[in-house]
């Protein structure tokens, strides 16, 4: 595929869009706000038509002037009604939506049936996006846009990073939370704006907040989300301009958003720790140690009172007593065993004998299991707040005077599990 | 406040009815005259697309309720734009814009919308707006790509579908009995019948699991498949309408008259009426609206149903921002009227020989909410005859004005007491909000009050804290 000078150009202007789309639009995700830009976008309309109604011919800086100040005063009335009156929120974005964009084909259709202008205005392909129109000036363009939003998060870090993630104690801490939104807002328009021509109204939308919504699958933390996502948009733009140009029947717009879905739906299911795959994973190596568990706690509880003498105990009175399917216990026993914590002996019916690693690993996760028990006794009302039973352990969970005094309690009864005497006392 | 209001202003039964029968004939007038002006000013076809129109916004605004209600708009929205890939589909299988084929596309997807959105909030942990974005982007994206592909060798413009041609649905007509019937009349007719069927038949389920979905699941009706079946009924009204006003400007249907309803009444029955009435109105004076301005009659639609939002923003009696600043306006020349007289009360007890200047209390009245509102208060009370001039340049308690103030004085003091009684407050925190809530504490609280602390003679201040009603002829407590 050879690259002509055109291809250049516009894979440089939407790779730039969907990158510049993807800073910003992490912010509207991460706020919360993901469908304001979708309002914005819409709300952009009638402003395009209504300045080439009054400039009368198809002037670009004119027309982005006042996309952008409708796009901007559609916000501002969303965010007037949610304050000043009775209307939700999603109303209130839906209405303006809706509104704004019949005014925009109200106004687009007088442009169109005006003798003389007609389709000069090129007005649909702001609805649909036209990403073969992109000449060398949209791409400066777009790049200006993109710095200018670089150099505000850039200069504005810490201070968009509270509000993102704790507005109420950046407004305590007496940071100016409403201009760090509008300032926001302001660059969200910006890259709709300059996004408009290229893939429509509600694509861009998509391109807003397909790259970090995909992105937040990956991290946790906001540079390295920020960082992705620009990454994630400035591929999808790249890789579906490419696909576009490269086979015929296959418009820009829709092929760049959909490349989008297919970044974001990768990430949903092989992002590490967030993706579905990964938390299937995590949760299927959990059951499993819990099963460990459970066979660990059985064995020492049986031969707790002839300790230090290590019984063996049959399997069948192991499975039968809890109920315990074999199929889920035979498994666990296999692994005990093959990290040398179990000793088998016997078959058909073997006897399982601890061994003394296991004995070690058995009498921490009975202790921790003996505590959180008697944590959720002695102080019921917390548990929803502190308890986490999927810990085997206590000590990094609860405070430690907290443990000392749960030991006490258990020891009084004689249920601590004693230190093995080369552990020594904890 | 709440006592003082409810008591005095609440009308006699058979006048309020009264007012509700005149409210609804003023709404049926003001739906039905500009909608016969507008059909008697258009011609035939101009006639069959106000219908049109109307049949394809109502049913719109009658779901639309539910979806405002829950505050599911924007599922509404979402559901509105991924109908595409539907609607494609069932076209391409079935050749015509029209038919079943296109409904079951449509209402497949709408469905499918809903239950991706909600799968990848939950499965995904992704917020819900953003999934619900991206649901319906990667949904209207794959619409656009197959409309795009299919329209090269058949007639099914993205425009068309995007943003309607009702202009065109009119004139695509067939004779039936000897008149010239529009095609779509059947669909948006069917339309509108199973709309109004379904919220007939489910009304109750509806209903409960819109405002207690709790209570709903409790006594045994599903609310998520009550949540589906809405779900596909708004997939197909957005098919039937999306010929007419076109899968964008349906979201205006969708949402905005169930919202301007909502400003005006909170009873769902009326809701849904006053949609309509919304929807309606858009339909005939948008089309009238898009003639005169030779533009699109579904943009003009939306253009009317959100001039009438607008309006209802302004002007609803009780959620309308005039309204609501009215009522605020009230309350500031009540609690500075209400504070002038309590002030000259304790002036008159603290030194009944000195006449406190009347520029002075000019000032109390100001001090709250402005100069403005200080001076109306203070005319007011002159016209009320609760102060009158003492003496040159003095004012002076009339024997009413007493009495109110008294009121006042005594609501503040046993509040006072009460907060000194039963928080740990120190004295000089006291005052302050006693001088806020005096204004809101009526006869009922103040017997209250005063059982509750056994009757106190004075407050912590060791100020006497004066008796309830009057000794002397004065009775009868001003309005407040």
């Amino acid at each position: 595929m050879g690259l002509t000078y055109n291809t250049i150009i516009v894979l440089l202007g939407t790779g730039l869009l969907g990158a510049n789309a993807g800073l910003v639009g992490s912010f509207a995700v991460l706020r919360g706000r993901s469908l304001t830009g979708d309002a914005l976008a819409h709300a952009a309309l009638p402003g395009l038509c209504l300045a080439f109604l009054i400039v009368g011919e198809r002037s670009l800086p004119a027309m982005l002037a006042g996309a952008l100040v409708s796009g901007v005063l559609g916000v501002a009335v969303i965010s007037g009604l949610r304050r000043g009156t009775r209307v939700k929120e999603d109303a209130a974005i839906g209405i303006v939506l809706s509104v704004f964009f019949g005014l925009g084909i109200v106004l687009s259709r007088m442009v169109q049936n005006t003798a003389g202008v007609g389709n000069k205005a090129g007005l649909d392909s702001y609805i649909l996006g036209k990403t073969a129109g992109i000449i060398r000036q949209d791409v400066l363009l777009i790049g200006g846009v993109s710095l200018v939003s670089l150099a505000a998060i850039g200069l504005a870090y810490k201070e968009f990073k509270l509000t993102v993630f704790d507005p109420g104690f950046a407004r305590v801490q007496g940071w100016p939370v409403l201009w760090l939104d509008l300032v926001l807002m302001g660059l969200i328009a910006l890259a709709v704006v300059f996004g408009l021509p290229m893939v429509g109204v509600v694509l861009m939308a998509a391109l807003l907040i397909l790259p970090g919504a995909a992105a937040r699958f990956w991290t946790d933390r906001l540079g390295p989300m920020l960082a992705l996502a620009s990454a994630f948009g400035l591929v999808t733009g790249l890789v579906g301009t490419a696909i576009s140009a490269r086979y015929a029947g296959m418009p820009a717009g829709p092929i760049i958003v959909l490349v989008g879905s297919g970044v974001f739906l990768l990430s949903v299911l092989i992002a590490p720790r967030r993706g579905v795959l990964g938390r299937a994973l995590a949760a299927w190596r959990f059951r499993r140690e819990l099963q460990e568990r459970r066979v660990l706690r059985l064995l020492f509880e049986r031969i707790e009172p002839d300790l230090p003498a290590l019984r063996p105990i049959g399997r069948s009175e192991l499975v039968h007593r809890r109920g315990w399917r074999p199929s889920a216990v035979d498994p666990a026993i296999a692994r005990l065993r093959s990290r040398g914590e179990v000793l088998l002996e016997g078959r058909p019916d073997w006897t399982l004998q601890l061994t003394d690693t296991g004995l070690r690993r058995a009498r921490s996760v009975v202790r921790g299991h003996r505590l959180w028990e008697q944590f959720l006794h002695d102080h019921p009302e917390q548990a929803s707040a502190m308890a986490d039973l999927s810990r085997e352990s206590v000590d990094d969970v609860l405070p430690p005077d907290v443990v000392a005094e749960l030991e006490a309690t258990l020891r009084d009864a004689g249920r601590l599990p004693d230190p093995g005497p080369e552990e020594g006392p904890r | 406040m709440t006592t003082i209001d409810a008591e005095s202003n609440r009308p006699a039964p058979t006048r309020s009815s009264m007012r509700t029968a005149l409210a609804w004939a003023l709404g049926v007038l003001a739906v039905a005259v500009p909608t016969a002006w507008a059909s008697l000013a258009s011609d035939e076809i101009g006639r069959w697309t106000i219908l049109l129109g109307i049949l394809s916004s109502v049913p719109c605004a009658v779901l639309g309720c539910y979806l405002v209600l829950r505050k599911l708009s924007l599922l509404g929205d979402a559901i509105s734009h991924a109908v595409l890939p539907g609607i494609a589909v069932g076209f391409l299988l079935s050749g015509s814009l029209i038919g079943p084929a296109i409904v079951i596309g449509a209402m497949a997807v709408g469905m499918l919308t809903a239950l991706l959105t909600q799968l990848l909030s939950s499965l995904g942990r992704v917020p819900e707006d953003a999934s619900m974005g991206v649901v319906f982007t990667s949904l209207f994206a794959v619409g656009v790509l197959i409309i795009t592909n299919a329209a090269r060798d058949v007639d099914l413009d993205p425009g068309c579908v995007l943003y309607g041609l009702i202009e065109l649905a009119a004139i695509d007509s067939r004779p039936i009995l000897g008149i010239e019937v529009p095609r779509s009349l059947g669909t948006l007719g069917l339309a509108t019948a199973l709309t109004v069927g379904f919220v007939a038949l489910l009304w109750k389920e509806l209903k409960l699991v819109s405002f207690d979905p709790g209570l709903a699941t409790a006594v045994g009706i599903s609310a998520s498949a009550v949540h589906y079946a809405l779900m596909a009924m708004v997939a197909g009204v957005t098919v039937a309408a999306f010929e007419a006003v076109g899968s964008i400007l349906v979201v205006a249907m969708l949402i905005v008259p169930a919202t301007t309803a909502h400003l005006l009444t909170d009873r769902l029955p009326r809701m849904m009426l006053v949609a309509s009435g919304v929807a309606v109105l858009s339909a005939a004076i948008g089309y009238r609206g898009a003639v005169a301005l030779n533009s699109s009659v579904a943009g003009m639609m939306a253009v009317v149903a959100g001039a009438q939002f607008a309006l209802a923003i302004v002007l609803a009696p009780r959620h309308g921002l005039l309204s609501r600043a009215a009522h605020r306006a009230g309350l500031s020349l009540r609690i500075a009227r209400e504070d002038v007289l309590a002030r000259l009360y304790r002036a008159e007890e603290a030194n009944p020989d000195r006449p406190v200047p009347a520029e002075l209390a000019g000032r109390w009245a100001s001090s709250a909410a402005g100069g403005l509102v200080g001076a109306i208060a203070m005319r007011q009370l002159r016209g009320r005859g609760n102060v009158e001039p003492s003496g040159p340049e003095t004012l002076g308690l009339t024997e009413p004005g007493r009495a109110e103030a008294r009121e006042l004085v005594r609501a503040h003091r046993l509040w006072e007491s009460y907060l000194n009684e039963n928080f740990d407050l120190p004295a000089d925190h006291l005052h302050d909000p006693a001088e806020r809530i005096e204004h809101f504490i009526g006869p009922g609280l103040r017997a209250e009050l005063a059982a509750a602390l056994d009757r106190p003679d004075a407050d912590p201040h060791g100020r006497a804290i004066p008796p309830e009603g009057s000794e002397g002829g004065a009775s009868a407590p001003g309005p407040r």
